[in-house]
């Protein structure tokens, strides 16, 4: 990766820079163990104690809760000067979880103390006595705090004679939670996570004594006389309230085996499992992760800890999602379809590498141009590749990464704003920013780990949420947000009238925003509002907060960098640009690149339909995913040639001609690019056969007479490095008009819709126990569009376009009237499939009966 | 390579230093030890046996035979292996094996403590849970995998002190030979001791209101009737069951095991006088 020649020197994607160092606060001296030491006020003494190595047992400490003293394990014998100066001890022992260092303290831990090694050895051993033999079948042992500080601060042996309290076990608090009772040590770190970092309290410390337990609100379970929670509760698929998406963390954090998942339970234990650092696949936060697996088969996946990313903590999806990748339907030889003898286009049969390949690169030479469709999920090399073979070996600028809807306006903010613009917002400004303001994106749906950084700037750092969206959802509230309600399509008119001096809550969060380090994030949902785009650079340049563009997908920014868009080139060059074509053509050592602007998306599906692409290259697109899936199936039936890289089998798979299977983000080093613009890269977990998507692109390239040099990572690397970024001109802002709204008739209302966390996305799929704790898929109204429909809260919704219809139940919420919610992809409501709709679009509602009718819903 | 090699240096005892009792000068020395390693005494060494006198000094030379031919009057010790086996003593080390309870459920809960437990690494298993339709063993977990490799197996029995429900014992069982890799690898159903007489066949219930914890300590001395109804009603044809064909017919041995039996047997036979 030397860099030797003159050029650009900086790398397509720069690494993040070292976390700038604490500016110094006050300090405090005092001495643990006889060895005196300097913190920073504030300091707690437990804290203060690991910076020198000296361990002091504890089970509710965690560095990223609050302090809480509940299991009394750190128990240490403090000196602390009196009124005379003269130090005195204090006359029992302290818990170094909760206490504070101040100047002169003398600390003894159980290493130089013998009344602490005695206080904590009492304090063991009360927490043992009932605690169960447990250990043989417990998901913890091995790897079990509880285990490790009885045998190095507990006794030998018990003195507990009596019999054990006992509960049944295990309860299920969600499908896949799974709590039991008599392992708790009551240490809270779960309820606290809930309470102050997810801000979904699930359960809770009950009754009292012997008897106090963790449990859940569920009367049934708890065989409880008295009120069901007064706190908004929302039912999950499973019919209990609950509904969090960062149960996981819990069972991670738990220093006993009281929480367990049902994905991992009874599995393997510690010792079987080799450890990677990995990546989660899942959204564009790059949450560290930590991938175990055992002889080939990934087991569980734990947060990884990055404090300038995810801290501690991922969402569900990002934990528990990872059996897609080793569905037993995985794609493992190349297919190529030998026609029939009758003259049909016959099967897709297994084929060697060979002789896959000589067929794509076959079939590919034959048409005449060729486009290239490329999905959101790609590693940053991945989408280097499919860039650099359209215009390369292809010569053609038809390809597009967005397989989703999108437009010309959000590929020129792309270009203009986003493109090359890496680290200019990052998670760390969120927490500095005054006010941040989300536009077309819900966190907590559609970037897990995002909303609970926000939900610590807003608790912590006094950050104000603000959200352009057509209603407020649990989310928001939990965020403390203010919902600037504006129905679906009416986007930018709300964003133009944040100016100063407007009246109401638009005169105030124009005013949160002007402030010092504001911060606007933007999804990429708001693509489907024309002006949208435009709007927010208008807003962002009269207020001067800072404007970043958060997709749901973990590859998009990374198309972005890599020039997966058809007006953009690596390093956010314009294909416009003659000086940004010419650098990259030296940079690939080609004589030139293709200058005409490429197709969209929807442009290259539509010219795959009506001839005038001859064959499509598709990597990891679903076609339920496009703004239009039926025309897109269409357009893949029709297209004279199909060449498929994937996974697992697909619709794309089972319509092409040559299938070329890939590796999975786990048996493939690679990188993803953060919404921050932070690149995020991972190793191979597991050793494979299974190749990477450049290295197939390589071979494929090869084939058609072309080098591309990106056979392995490392060559793509060095690549990106020499390629580097542009420094010329970007293209201009957009200034697109914001459309009218759509006049509302009787009957209908403006669909507005986002996908949710969990649904029936494809890489969620083999994991049941996941999909129980989805949010049951709902439609949600306004009290008075649901009357003019003759709903009622809890009924079913029909939603129906001229293409088809959703029938879902209906919850009555506060929000914009003539506006239904539905989620995207939720199990029975595929908005885009059903209803060829999307945010923006009219649809008819009416009333189609009561829930009763309602079935269970199964796994997607 | 730039320096000259040298030729090895042979020390030559001077003679003036030549420690008293030390072998003649001229003949060959023994190289000087480098520092810290142990040498020859200065004196030399000296027997602490006293020097044979008279007649067994006049016998000496002979004397080693004494052993040779007092054998020749003895009994032979030759163990005719394998016309004729000896049993091994009862707490030979032998080939592995996973016990039931009285009731036909299996000790082993899957815990790994035993593949934890091993120095050679020849254990494998995998945990599952006890499902109502589906308990192999009493509580929540229960043993899927069950694979010891004795290609890798020391029989030292580690893994039997790390059992905690003493499913994993150790037989007298020695003849553990074959000509494959893969057929000394025994799985679960080679390792299964036999179903004794009026012992149920795995999967079905507990007995009804207990634990694990009674059957850990050993309060289960049989299947009850609960227990044989729900085997006739998932496994109408279960030879366990006492209207069954009987345990003999259930006691089917593992295809690794009766590979290697059938193996061991021939082996036998061909070495047998």
């Amino acid at each position: 990766m030397t860099i030797t020649s003159a050029g650009p020197t900086t790398p397509l994607v720069p690494a993040a820079p070292p976390a700038a160092p604490q500016e110094p606060a006050d300090t405090v001296t005092f001495t643990i163990d006889g060895i005196e030491t300097s913190v920073p006020q504030g300091t707690l003494v437990i804290r203060a104690a690991e910076e020198l190595g000296i361990q002091i047992p504890r089970f509710c400490d965690h560095p990223l809760l609050a302090p809480a003293g509940a299991c009394r394990q750190c128990l240490v014998e403090v000196w602390a000067p009196g009124r005379d100066g003269n130090p005195a001890k204090m006359p029992k022992p302290q818990a170094s979880c909760t206490l504070e260092a101040t100047p002169g303290m003398d600390v003894r831990t159980q290493h130089t103390s013998a009344e602490a090694d005695k206080a904590q050895h009492g304090v063991m051993e009360l927490l043992l006595i009932n605690h169960p033999l447990d250990c043989p079948v417990c998901d913890k042992g091995g790897e079990c705090p509880l285990q490790n500080q009885a045998m190095s601060n507990g006794r030998a042996t018990s003195r507990f004679v009596d019999v054990k309290r006992t509960f049944p076990k295990p309860i299920s608090i969600s499908t896949q939670i799974l709590l039991d009772r008599e392992r708790c040590v009551l240490c809270q770190r779960c309820t606290r996570f809930s309470e102050e970092i997810a801000g979904d309290a699930f359960i809770d410390l009950q009754k009292r004594g012997a008897q106090q337990q963790i449990g859940t609100f569920d009367t049934q379970v708890l065989g409880y006389v008295g009120d069901a929670p007064v706190g908004e509760s929302t039912e999950d698929v499973s019919g209990k309230p609950f509904a969090s998406y960062f149960s996981g963390n819990t069972v991670q954090i738990c220093p006993v085996g009281a929480l367990t998942s049902a994905a991992y339970r009874f599995r393997s234990r510690p010792f079987d499992l080799v450890s990677t650092p990995g990546i989660s696949e899942h959204d564009s936060n790059g949450s560290a992760i930590r991938v175990d697996h055992r002889r080939g088969v990934v087991l569980r996946r734990l947060a990884g800890d990055d404090p300038a990313v995810n801290r501690e903590w991922i969402s569900d999806k990002d934990r528990f999602a990872f059996t897609w990748q080793s569905a037993p339907d995985r794609l493992t030889t190349p297919l190529v379809r030998r026609p029939g003898a009758d003259g049909s286009r016959g099967e897709l049969e297994p084929a060697s590498w060979v002789e896959a390949l000589g067929a794509a690169a076959a079939g590919l030479r034959a048409a005449e141009s060729v486009g290239v469709l490329a999905g959101g999920r790609l590693t940053l090399e991945d989408a280097y590749a499919y860039g650099k073979l359209a215009r390369v070996a292809l010569g053609t600028n038809d390809v597009d990464g967005r397989a989703r809807p999108h437009s010309d306006e959000e590929e020129a903010f792309l270009a203009h704003h986003v493109a090359g613009r890496t680290l200019e917002v990052t998670f760390a400004d969120l927490d500095r920013a005054p006010a941040v303001l989300l536009v077309g994106l819900e966190p907590e749906e559609e970037a897990g780990v995002l909303f609970l950084r926000l939900r610590a700037a807003a608790l912590h750092h006094g950050t104000r949420v603000l959200s352009v969206a057509a209603l407020a959802t649990r989310g928001l509230t939990r965020l403390n947000g203010t919902l600037l309600a504006a129905a679906p399509g009416t986007e930018a008119e709300v964003l133009d009238g944040i100016v100063d001096g407007a009246d109401d809550e638009l005169g105030s969060a124009a005013e949160m925003l002007a402030a010092d380090g504001a911060v606007v994030l933007v999804g990429e949902r708001l693509a489907g509002v024309p002006g949208g785009f435009s709007a927010v650079l208008r807003l962002a340049a009269r207020s001067g907060a800072r404007l970043a563009w958060v997709p749901r997908r973990a590859g998009e920014r990374g198309a972005v960098e890599a020039g997966l868009l058809p007006t953009l080139l690596p390093g956010g060059r314009p294909v416009a640009d003659d000086a940004a074509r010419a650098e990259l053509a030296a940079a690939w050592r080609v004589d030139e690149l293709p200058a005409v602007p490429g197709r969209s998306t929807s442009q290259i599906v539509a010219a795959a339909r009506d001839g005038s692409l001859g064959a499509l290259v598709v990597g990891g697109v679903d076609p339920a995913d496009l703004p239009d899936p039926a025309l897109a199936r269409d357009a893949l039936d029709r297209v004279g040639f199909l060449v498929s890289l994937e996974v697992r089998p697909s619709e794309v798979t089972e319509r092409a001609d040559v299938v070329l299977p890939v590796a999975p983000p786990v048996e493939k080093p690679g990188t993803f690019v953060t919404w921050e613009g932070r690149p995020r890269p991972f190793p191979q977990a597991l050793v494979s056969h299974a190749l990477p998507d450049h290295r197939v692109l390589d071979r494929l390239a090869a084939e058609l007479g072309v080098d591309l040099g990106l056979a392995t990572v490392n060559d793509v690397h060095a690549e990106l490095d020499r390629v580097g970024g542009w420094s010329g001109a970007r293209v201009a802002a957009p200034d697109v008009e914001a459309a009218e709204p759509p006049a509302v008739a009787p009957g209908t209302a403006v669909l507005a819709t986002w996908h949710q966390l969990l649904d029936a996305g494809r890489l969620q799929q083999g994991e049941p126990h996941l999909a129980g704790t989805a949010k049951r898929p709902t439609a949600r109204v306004s009290a008075a569009t649901a009357a003019a429909a003759g709903v009622a809260d809890g009924d079913l919704l029909a939603v129906s376009t001229d293409a088809g219809t959703v029938t879902i139940p209906v919850a009555v919420s506060d929000m914009p009237d003539h506006v239904v919610w539905l989620p995207t992809n939720a199990p029975g409501s595929a908005v885009r499939d059903t209803l060829h709709a999307d945010s923006g679009t009219l649809v008819r509602i009416a009333s189609a009966g009561t829930t009763s009718t309602i079935t269970t819903l199964g796994e997607a | 390579m730039a320096e000259p090699r040298k030729k090895p240096a042979v020390a030559k005892a001077a003679p003036g230093k030549a420690a008293p009792g030390a072998t003649a000068p001229g003949k060959g020395v023994a190289p000087r030890k480098p520092a810290g390693e142990v040498g020859a005494p200065a004196d030399g060494y000296r027997s602490v046996v006293p020097p044979a006198t008279g007649l067994r000094a006049a016998f000496a030379p002979v004397g080693g035979f004494g052993v040779t031919i007092s054998n020749m009057f003895r009994g032979t010790v030759t163990e005719e292996y394998p016309s004729e086996k000896v049993p091994a003593k009862p707490r030979y080390h032998g080939r592995h094996q996973l016990n039931r309870y009285a009731d036909g459920l299996e000790k082993c809960i899957g815990c790994e403590l035993c593949a934890w437990a091993c120095p050679a690494d020849a254990i494998y298993v995998e945990g599952a849970d006890n499902t109502p339709d589906d308990q192999h063993s009493p509580g929540e977990r229960y043993g899927r995998v069950y694979q010891i490799n004795y290609l890798r197996c020391i029989f030292c029995g580690l893994c039997i002190e790390a059992c905690p429900t003493r499913a994993l014992t150790m037989t007298n069982e020695y003849e553990l030979a074959g000509p494959t890799r893969a057929g000394m690898i025994w799985e679960k159903q080679d390792l299964l001791a036999p179903l004794r007489e009026g012992m149920l066949a795995a999967p079905h219930p507990m007995v009804e209101g207990t634990t694990d914890t009674e059957y850990y300590r050993g309060e289960v001395s049989g299947p009850t009737d609960a227990q044989r109804a729900w085997v006739r009603e998932h496994r109408p044809d279960d030879p366990t069951l006492p209207e069954g064909a009987g345990v003999e017919a259930a006691n089917v041995p593992g295809e690794t095991a009766a590979e290697m039996a059938r193996l061991v047997a021939g082996a036998n036979k061909q070495g047998a006088r």
